[in-house]
This record gives structure tokens, sequence and C-alpha cells, in this order.
């Protein structure tokens, strides 16, 4: 099951890449995701015991939270924008640690990864219950110790775990 | 005149994305160090494309090429934080010092 599925993302994603529909090119990438599929159907799912009916309202919870980072990004981009362009330069950049109650790697992962994605912060360390982030002022670094993103990842990816 | 508007739509998202590029890159020569210079680089530029290439899909109009547009910001907003990320971590275990303002050191004591 994970097979097949594996192997029709990346069929659909040849498909887009390529623009050709004639039968050759169809038959070429049917038969090259069936054979990468074979090899590396285990990357994309880690926990395959879990059902799809799950997965695919993770993924939906999942875009949701995408469009409420890229809002996100907007508001902080304008920030450091604003920053930049001042004349003075009123930056006062400090070394944060970020307490976490994140459990899961994926969860890790995207935590991580959006709060270097939004403006101001850069995480530059990861240990198992906390992040070292660079901040580049205070504002920014308030807003990541509200928490708002860390429970909203902890909303996507745990909700089984949440007692 | 409906095309008219669409490349009106499409400059001003371009516009927006250099508007994003050029602040990244002032940040870049204005900004006192190596982790300050690292914000400035490695997250100006993820919605200065995103914003273009949201201008290039509105001026070319929907077909294939459309969805591999998608495929670069997706790709882009993964790689570039992991990317900006292990340049940070090795900043750290190289030991550079970060900058920090010399008066506002006093009154995070306090607070």
């Amino acid at each position: 099951m994970h097979y097949l599925v594996t192997s029709t993302i990346l069929f659909i994603l040849w498909i887009i890449m390529s623009g050709f529909f004639d039968a050759f090119h169809l038959v070429l990438g049917g038969l090259m995701s069936l054979l990468l599929a074979h090899f590396s159907w285990d990357l994309l799912f880690e926990n395959t015991k879990m059902p799809f009916s799950k997965r695919i309202s993770e993924i939906f919870r999942f875009t949701n939270y995408v469009f409420w980072l890229l809002y996100q990004i907007v508001l902080a981009n304008l920030h450091v924008a604003r920053l930049v362009l001042d004349p003075k330069l009123p930056i006062n950049p400090k070394i944060i640690r970020v307490p976490t109650k994140l459990k899961k790697d994926v969860s890790f992962v995207t935590y991580a990864n959006s709060i270097t994605l939004t403006p101001g912060t850069i995480t530059i360390g990861v240990e198992r219950d906390y992040l070292l982030v660079h901040a580049i002022d205070d504002k920014v670094a308030d807003d990541l110790f509200s928490g708002a993103m860390e429970q909203r990842i902890a909303r996507v990816f745990e909700v089984d775990e949440k007692p | 005149m409906l095309h008219t508007i669409q490349i009106i739509v499409a400059g001003f998202f371009i516009l927006a994305g250099l508007f994003f590029f050029t602040t990244a890159t002032l940040g870049l020569l204005r900004f006192p160090d190596f982790y300050c210079r690292l914000h400035a680089t490695g997250k100006g530029d993820t919605l200065g494309t995103l914003l273009m290439i949201v201008g290039f899909m509105i001026y070319e109009g929907f077909h294939l090429l459309s969805i591999k547009f998608v495929l670069i910001p997706l790709f882009l907003f993964m790689a570039s934080p992991t990317v900006t990320h292990s340049i940070g971590r090795a900043g750290v275990s190289c030991g550079v010092e970060p900058w920090e303002k010399k008066e506002t050191e006093k009154t995070e004591e306090v607070s």
C-alpha cells in the first residue's frame, strides 16, 4: 500500500516535470517510479502503522499551518525590513534558549525550520528539550516565547500523544 | 484589457519581491556581525522568491509551467532554513562571538 502510494507520487512528479504525454515517456516514467519506490518507500512514510485516514487529516492540518506560517513570514519580514531601513539600526541581537515539549522528530524539524523561516530568528542549535535561537531584537524574541507556533505544531503532529 | 491587468498585477508582485531582496542585501551590508548577516541573507530571500514566483505565475497564466513554479518555493522552504541553520551552527561550534549592544546588557540583567 505504502509502496503504491510512493510510486504514484513519484509518477505524478514525473509527469509534471517532464511535460510529455506520449506513451514512451509515460511507460518509462511509470517503470522508473516503481523501481525508485521499491528502494525508497520507507523514507517517505516513517510510521507505517498509521492509518491513511489519519494521515490525510494530518496533511490537511499541515496545509492549514503552512498558510498561517506564510502570514507570519510576511509580518516578520516587514518588521525586519523596517529594522534594516531605519538609519539608527535599532537591533539588539542575543542568543536565547527556547524550551520545547515537542517529542516527534517531524515536529522538531518543522519547529526549527519555521523559526528559521520567520525573519529575525535563527535556530543555531537543537537539543532534546530546548532550542538555541539567535534573535535579532526583543520583539521577535517575545513572539517566540509566547509559544503560539509550538502549540500549532503540536496540534498538527502530536494529536494522539496528548493526554 | 485583461492582459494589461495581468501584467500590472504580476509587475506588482515582482516589484514587491525585489523590495524584499533589496532589504536583504542592505541588511547584509549594514548588520554588524556574522549571525545578524545570516538573518538578512537566509530569509529576506524566502519571501522575496515567493513573491517573485507568484508574479511569474500570474504573468505566464495557468498551464503546466505554473505547477513547476509551485515546486520551486516548496523545495526552497525546506532547503533554505536547513542551510541557514547549519551555517549558524558551524559558527557556534567555531566559537564566533555574537555582537551585543553595550548599553542594553545592563538593563537585561535587571529585568
